[in-house]
């Protein structure tokens, strides 16, 4: 059963425009936004924006990240306020100050970061804030959830504690909450950030039934298959204005795409051919013996790994997430301790190193984690010093402030980092932040890289940037370990692709070998024999 | 009209304007007391602010009064950066006053510089050793440390006690304090026929040092990580527990001095209200100076200057002399509320739909 759903998962995420999609670019309109301008300071978020949501509609704003997509719904739903413009709701001008407002509208909003409270049932997160009078009536308030999540086709326990939801499910009681306050649309912030990919395909049959019952949804998002597979009309946000707005059925990828940023993508260029023969003879740069390893809770996370990666080739982990691509990598990046088996790099026993030493040994570091791996409040000098402050102390233990910010500069034109030294790192977008680690990790023109997640929120310029690097480092003789949940990435990539499932290496196959069906059955838990 | 309050950062040049508006608010808010007494708050506060620093005499006074806190606000701040919520800087305090004063008794025959640099030493050491378990239970066990630090301050009081009413109980007086310490363990005065002592120039010493360690070494920017974003700071290979212990120990350490200070510089024996509060006053100076030590210096400063106010404006008015400490109080809760206007705004909207 969860085989099958992950294969099709995987079906999906390559699938085409649905071919029966009924028209709904007729409809009458549920909300409309008229020349929407916001301003933070000198950033115009948005710009003389329009946008128009038709009832029963699935509408997709796309855009790469900070093409004001988030601005725009915020305003939507009464947290920002536009400094001009005017919007409607059911063609009646609407003055909304606060979410108290927009829910009173009918608008609901769910963001990536939800807002319930763990040790509470579900139904009593769906009433809570929503309970007319004083008395609260726990169990007819129940009952009603419970009518309401199955009248909309939503599958959720009314009585199950949120603590004990996967982000699925907490994902579903947010669309359950925000539909009990009655709301006819529904603003979902890029929704399939958090989810897994069986996670996603329940969630694009709910919002299909939602559709059904007349729901108008805001989809938010900027990866392209989804945005085909779910949307019905997309438009298009480009550096806070609108690029176009076209119906899903009457356009391609590749025209999202280019509306997006500006330009078609080329496809990265290759100018080394595959290693496929010849390396196996030559020892690794990064051999893993048998490493195993437990998560937080204690668990284990890791069965026996075993991998190796050679100078100038890139070995793709793919694994659908939360097979234990997160301890690994924190393995590598000396964070977490392995409970049994070998580190090697270059030879050298790193099975025990401390972040330092694995750096020492010649190590690159990209985490899957960027705001857990840059300090946001210090400026972008220091975050580019810290990991070898000692090479700017001079005397007395002083440091040398101007040779950081030199240094700085430096990387920042070297790596088209759009900042100044003296920035503070949370105020970057990112694509930024992403190349400001890249900036530290690459200088340092390290013999084993391990990128985790490397282009994991990026808009597709930055992707497109992240990916041309690690192809760069590929060629200078750096061996690197690609560990990604993004398919397309690692075939786009990597010269062999290893399979995680539960722990296990289940298999690794040469790119050729490797097509997405096979991969989405070791991905799924099928062994390299059963193949 | 509404009231609404916008997450919204304020401007650059806003931000060191609100310690100011803090005070201001905090003297309108306690000005309700003075009128309570039929004086006038105006009247009171010139008392407060201005009479203090119109003789040569009271302004000396200040600075007396703001040399403990200098040490207890630095030693706050510097485990505040690092991410070690000290609470405990009375505890530390006491426990440098008790090493200085069994250092200072036993003098009798050293000169004062082997006496003043043991004492100095001997406090800042057994500030470190009041915060040792603390900082070891929070390192190795991750025990919080604002609890036990707290703790650990009435432990060191009846400790205090405990040992002026039995060994060190004064054998003429029979009062529960500690007989004298030697000349030579005391702090020689700054300025003749003042209280103005050495402890002064010690602070601000270790404020310099401090704010060098903070501002322009690496081990300054390390703490500032290890406080600000632990796992970050692991990841790049910053040592965070033993940062953090380090900064503890040394923040033991400062507040330790504070207690040195007391002993030889103000009372020459050891009592057990020698603190009066130092400690937890630190964690206003702290707070109110933005963890910044040159911040603390002004705020040490100030309050050192309500401090002395607070006895004027009691002989001048009738005030009672603890509206002093009333106002500071406030002036914490004030501060600490005002502080979320960095990141938030207050807007005021009228209705019109």
């Amino acid at each position: 059963m969860r085989d099958a759903r992950q294969a099709s998962a995987l079906r999906m995420a390559r699938c085409t425009p649905h071919p029966m999609q009924p028209t709904t670019s007729s409809n009458p309109l549920a909300v409309e936004m008229r020349g929407i301008t916001k301003r933070f300071g000198a950033l115009v978020a948005n710009d003389r924006v329009d946008f128009r949501l038709r009832r029963g509609q699935i509408h997709a704003l796309l855009g790469e990240n900070g093409a004001g997509k988030t601005t725009l719904m915020r305003i939507l739903y009464g947290l920002y306020h536009a400094d001009e413009g005017e919007i409607r709701v059911d063609g009646r001008p609407a003055a909304i100050r606060s979410p108290k407002d927009a829910i009173a509208l009918g608008i609901g909003m769910v963001t990536q970061h939800f807002a319930l409270v763990p040790p509470l049932t579900v139904a009593e997160n769906v009433v809570l804030g929503y309970n007319p009078g004083v008395r609260l009536n726990l169990a007819a308030a129940s009952q009603k959830v419970a009518e309401a999540a199955a009248r909309l086709g939503i599958e959720v326990d009314p009585r199950a504690l949120v603590k004990d939801l996967s982000v699925g499910e907490r994902q579903r009681v947010e669309i359950l909450k925000a539909l009990y306050r009655n709301a006819n649309v529904l603003i979902l912030d890029e929704p399939t950030a958090v989810l897994v990919p069986q996670e996603v395909d329940q969630l694009f049959a709910s919002l299909r039934r939602l559709q059904e019952h007349g729901l108008s949804v805001v989809f938010i998002s900027h990866k392209l298959y989804e945005v085909m597979a779910i949307t019905d009309q997309v438009t298009v946000l480009r550096g806070g204005q609108v690029v176009g707005t076209v119906n899903t059925a009457e356009t391609t990828q590749a025209e999202l795409a280019r509306m997006m940023v500006g330009r078609s993508l080329a496809p990265v260029e290759r100018t080394v051919p595959s290693l496929a023969t010849g390396s196996a003879a030559r020892s690794p740069l990064l051999r893993l013996e048998g490493v195993s390893a437990v998560d937080n809770k204690g668990l284990p996370a890791l069965k026996g790994v075993s991998l190796e990666v050679h100078s100038g080739e890139i070995v793709g982990l793919a694994g659908v997430s939360g097979n234990g691509q997160t301890e690994l990598a924190q393995v590598l990046e000396g964070v977490r301790r392995p409970t049994a088996g070998r580190i090697l790099v270059d030879g050298q026993d790193l099975t025990h190193a401390d972040p330092a030493q694995v750096m020492q040994a010649g190590v690159g570091r990209i985490p899957e984690d960027r705001h857990a791996s840059l300090v946001l409040d210090f400026t972008v000098a220091q975050n580019l010093a810290l990991e070898h402050l000692d090479e700017y102390v001079v005397g007395g233990g002083r440091l040398d402030k101007g040779r950081m910010r030199q240094h700085a500069e430096q990387l920042i034109a070297e790596y088209q980092i759009k900042a100044r030294p003296d920035d503070r790192v949370r105020t970057l977008s990112g694509g930024n932040m992403q190349k400001v680690i890249l900036a530290r990790v690459l200088e340092r023109r390290p013999k084993v890289l391990v990128a985790a997640q490397p282009t994991r929120g990026l808009d597709v310029g930055a992707t497109e940037y992240v990916r041309g690097k690690l192809l760069e480092q590929r060629e200078r003789g750096a061996a690197i370990l690609l560990i990604s949940e993004d398919l397309d990435e690692i075939l786009e990539l990597a010269d062999r692709i290893a399979v995680i499932y539960e722990g296990e290496i289940r298999g690794v196959l040469p790119r050729r070998e490797a097509t997405p069906e096979r991969l989405g059955l070791l991905m799924s838990g099928a062994r390299q024999e059963q193949l | 009209m509404s009231l609404r309050i916008e997450r919204r950062p304020a401007p650059a040049w806003f931000r060191p304007l609100i310690p100011l508006l803090a005070v201001v608010l905090t003297m309108v808010i306690t000005s309700a007391l003075v009128l309570l007494v039929r004086a006038n708050p105006l009247h009171a506060y010139y008392f407060f602010l201005v009479e203090p620093l119109s003789s040569r005499v009271s302004v000396i006074e200040v600075l007396v009064k703001a040399t403990p806190l200098l040490l207890t606000g630095t030693a706050v701040i510097f485990a505040f950066v690092g991410g070690f919520w000290n609470i405990g800087a009375e505890g530390q305090l006491l426990a440098g006053a008790t090493a200085a004063t069994a250092i200072g008794l036993h003098m009798h025959d050293a000169p004062p510089i082997v006496a003043l640099p043991l004492m100095i030493v001997g406090g800042f050491l057994a500030g470190m050793a009041w915060v040792l378990v603390p900082a070891l239970m929070k390192v190795r066990l991750a025990i919080d440390e604002v609890v036990t630090t707290l703790l650990l301050n009435s432990v060191a009081l009846l400790a205090v006690s405990a040992l002026l009413n039995g060994p060190w109980r004064d054998p003429i007086s029979q009062w529960p304090q500690s007989p004298e310490i030697a000349a030579s363990a005391i702090f020689p005065k700054l300025i003749p026929r003042s209280r103005l002592h050495l402890g002064f120039i010690l602070a601000l010493v270790v404020i310099a040092v401090v704010w060098y360690v903070l501002n322009h070494t690496a081990f300054g920017l390390r703490l500032r990580a290890a406080g600000q974003s632990p796992e970050a700071a692991r990841f790049a290979g910053v040592k965070v527990e033993r940062t953090v212990l380090v900064a503890a120990l040394v923040s033991g350490g400062i507040a330790g001095l504070a207690g040195v200070n007391e002993v030889a510089g103000i009372h020459y024996h050891l009592i057990d209200a020698i603190s009066g509060g130092h400690g937890y006053t630190g964690i206003i100076v702290a707070t109110l100076g933005g963890l910044s030590p040159l911040g603390g210096t002004l705020a040490a400063l100030f309050i050192g200057l309500i401090d002395t106010g607070s006895q004027s404006v009691s002989r001048a008015l009738g005030v009672p002399i603890y509206l002093g400490d009333v106002i500071l109080a406030t002036l914490l809760l004030v501060t600490l509320a005002t502080l979320l206007l960095q990141r938030y705004r207050i807007v005021l909207r009228r209705r019109t739909a």
